[in-house]
């Protein structure tokens, strides 16, 4: 039976949730209000917050030194077709483990996710060398190999456990009536399992979208996406911090307004299975 | 007649297409820096001239080191042209991992590049990077709170005098700190400034026989006048502050005194970033009357990996972009405050130059810098700020995050200098020089 809450205990839940939203929030907040500063109003003291001569010169300024579009059809490419391959990958292993397991299957698991721990500059050198080997450094396809690769333990590891939610008894009557492999897979398992391959989908979009290691170090000019469009904004030696907050602004704007759209399907394939 | 117009028409078509057949793309990687954007808003005037053209990887400085080590090391050939320092060149040159630049045109005179700067880019006496600009140290000081301290900046001032100005001009009531200075942990950061300093204190890191100096008196010297001081007058938190924190404070009038970068001193004058742009003077780095003083020397060069297969375009573009011409289009196009400084000697002749206010004493500074000669007692290394040996940069960035600590507090300067000192030799030792 549902527990009753009174209105107070309500007011006060959803101030504790805005307070946490905000400060979650409010590094991107701050990140878009300081591209509407000058570069002085950016490193005012004490900060400055709303109330200053909002100007879009520092977008103008990104707008005319780098082409942004060309990176950001990049970021679409390789985050999109990584995470689609890495999903065709996936599914049939997730769902081999999850349905066929072997006694190897907890350790394979383990394995894979083992891969995650070592970090990634510990392989830059040997990953390098097999780029120009074959030809591939600066180029898209090559990015979306590694990306695929390196976000492929994630979406087996949040696959097989939306997988193991599915009860077997429904797979194997399909089974009894007729249902190849691939029947199975297509028609039976994946409209189940619609919601949690929807956010995993999503979550390894946002995973590839946001990759800066590999991509800062494998591409040049032609294949770099907009975490490079970020990194040629960044210096030690100047203060642009506007101009960096715009470009920022811009290499987040496509994936914040994509989470915004998606957030209901997010937050149902995230807590899929999650109260039984 | 028609057979005139028709002879121009093809010649006109063969010059055309023989340009077109012999243009290159070259991708050139470079640092986020002012000067640095400003030649790419340049590069339509290069490729009119030669039909050369150019495609940019700008990167943070250190993503660009690590991203161009990777690259040359391993050959992967993915730029023709590197932006590099004084620090990389000697060595990679060494490393037969970059063109000698040995074979420029007359027309470039690269008789004209600074003694100092063409000595810090070559190897065994052979250019191997073209520099673009370079910089000193220097001090660039509040002249209002100077004069309000009733004290007067020489010159060339010693270190003592430094810090009784810092300690007269700072006023925490009104959150003017004396003094800023670089704390910030990495060998280009605080590890740079406190090398310099040491220069002048009579420290060296090593002695002829590659043994780490860190448990000398001078040593001991440098760290604890730049403790003292700092607590005295230099801003809350300075062991984290770096270039652009130092910056951002002189900018909004918070530092009596900076001693950083030369190429600092268009930022601190230009009146629409700067409060305090029409109160600034300029004046050497300090001394402590040992014969050497405390500021650095750094050049961003270009420079070409070995094993391109653009060598000849990517000369060309070296050629244009540190040629005197490209410093004539700059002064044109946006005054001759924003052309890149420190390259080359005739640019310090130029009357027109001469008018920009910080333009000598940016000379000075990096004329009072040798990299082959910086410390008091003879070492084993070239560089002022750094040594030009390959593991430098690793032991320097692990020794600066043991003085910052100590700088914050968390250990005593004995304590950090004999970790220093521990470490140092360990690496040296690691790496064959003991």
């Amino acid at each position: 039976m549902a527990r009753a809450v009174s209105s107070n205990r309500k007011l006060l839940n959803t101030l504790i949730a805005w307070t946490i939203g905000l400060i979650i929030f409010f590094p991107i907040l701050w990140t878009i209000l300081t591209s509407f500063k000058t570069e002085a109003q950016a490193i005012a003291d004490p900060p400055i917050f709303f109330f200053f001569d909002w100007t879009t010169e520092n977008y103008s300024v990104v707008q005319e030194r780098s082409n942004y579009m060309r990176f950001l059809w990049n970021s679409i490419i390789i985050a999109g077709v990584s995470t689609i391959l890495g999903l065709i990958i996936a599914i049939p292993a997730a769902w081999s483990m999850a349905f066929v397991p072997s006694k190897r299957t907890k350790d394979i698991l383990l394995w894979m996710l083992s891969t995650k721990m070592l970090p990634a500059v510990g392989v830059l050198y040997p990953i390098y060398l097999i780029f120009i080997q074959l030809g591939i450094l600066d180029t898209r396809i090559g990015l979306i190999v590694v990306v695929m690769l390196i976000n492929l333990p994630i979406i087996v590891w949040m696959l097989y456990t939306y997988f193991k939610e599915i009860p077997g008894e429904i797979l194997e009557a399909s089974r009894m009536d007729g249902a190849s492999l691939k029947d199975e897979i297509l028609y039976v398992l994946a409209p189940m399992a619609v919601p949690g391959i929807a956010s995993t989908l999503l979550l390894n979009f946002i995973l590839a979208w946001n990759e800066a290691f590999w991509t800062l170090n494998l591409t040049a000019a032609k294949a770099a996406p907009l975490t490079a469009f970020i990194a040629s904004y960044s210096s030690p030696e100047g203060l642009f911090f506007a101009k960096l907050s715009a470009a920022s602004t811009m290499a987040i704007a496509p994936i914040l307004i994509l989470g915004w759209f998606s957030q209901k399907q997010l937050v149902r394939g995230l807590t899929f299975g999650a109260v039984k | 007649m028609k057979l005139r117009n028709a002879l121009i028409a093809a010649s006109a078509i063969v010059s055309v297409a023989a340009t077109a057949a012999s243009a290159d793309e070259l991708t050139i990687a470079t640092v986020n820096n002012g000067d640095m954007i400003r030649m790419q808003g340049m590069t339509d005037d290069f490729t009119k001239k030669t039909g050369h053209t150019v495609e940019w990887v700008t990167l943070e400085e250190n993503v660009l080191r690590q991203r161009v080590t990777t690259d040359i090391s391993t050959k992967g050939g993915a730029f023709d042209i590197m932006t590099i320092g004084m620090y990389e060149t000697p060595i990679w040159g060494a490393n037969g991992w970059l063109v000698p630049l040995d074979d420029l045109s007359d027309e470039y005179d690269a008789d004209d590049i600074l003694p100092a700067m063409a000595g810090g880019l070559s190897h065994d006496g052979t250019l191997y990077a073209a520099p673009f600009y370079g910089e000193s140290s220097m001090i660039m000081y509040r002249t209002d709170l100077m004069e309000k301290a009733g004290m007067e900046m020489p010159e060339a001032p010693s270190w003592s005098f430094i810090a009784k100005a810092a300690r007269a001009m700072t006023d925490r009531d009104e959150e003017i700190n004396g003094i800023c200075l670089r704390g910030k942990a990495g060998w280009g950061e605080g590890g740079a400034f406190i090398t310099a300093m040491s220069n002048s204190f009579g420290a060296r890191w090593f002695d002829e026989d590659w043994n780490a100096q860190f448990d000398t008196r001078e040593w001991s010297d440098t760290l604890n006048f730049y403790k003292n001081m700092m607590d005295d007058a230099g801003p809350p938190g300075y062991a984290t502050n770096g270039f652009n924190e130092n910056l951002s404070l002189f900018q909004q009038g918070k530092c009596g005194m900076w001693i950083d970068a030369t190429v600092a001193a268009s930022f601190v004058t230009n009146p629409k970033d700067s409060t305090v742009a029409d109160k600034v003077g300029f004046a050497l780095a300090p001394d402590n009357g040992l014969g050497v003083r405390s500021n650095w020397l750094w050049a961003w060069a270009l420079a070409i990996p070995a094993g391109t297969k653009k060598e000849a375009a990517a000369k060309e573009f070296i050629e244009w972009a540190t040629s005197n011409g490209y410093i004539e289009l700059v002064a044109e196009k946006e005054g001759w405050a924003n052309v890149p400084p420190g390259a080359r000697t005739s640019l310090y002749k130029n009357p027109n130059y001469k008018k920009v206010p910080f333009a000598q004493m940016t000379l000075d500074s990096i004329l009072s810098a040798d990299p082959n000669n910086s410390t008091v007692d003879p070492s084993p290394y070239v560089g002022v700020q750094f040594a030009a040996i390959p593991e430098f940069a690793g032991i320097a960035t692990e020794v600066s995050q043991e003085f910052s600590a100590a700088y914050a507090g968390q250990q005593t300067i004995e304590e950090a200098l004999a970790k220093a000192q521990a470490l140092t030799n360990d690496a040296m030792e690691a790496a064959g020089y003991r």
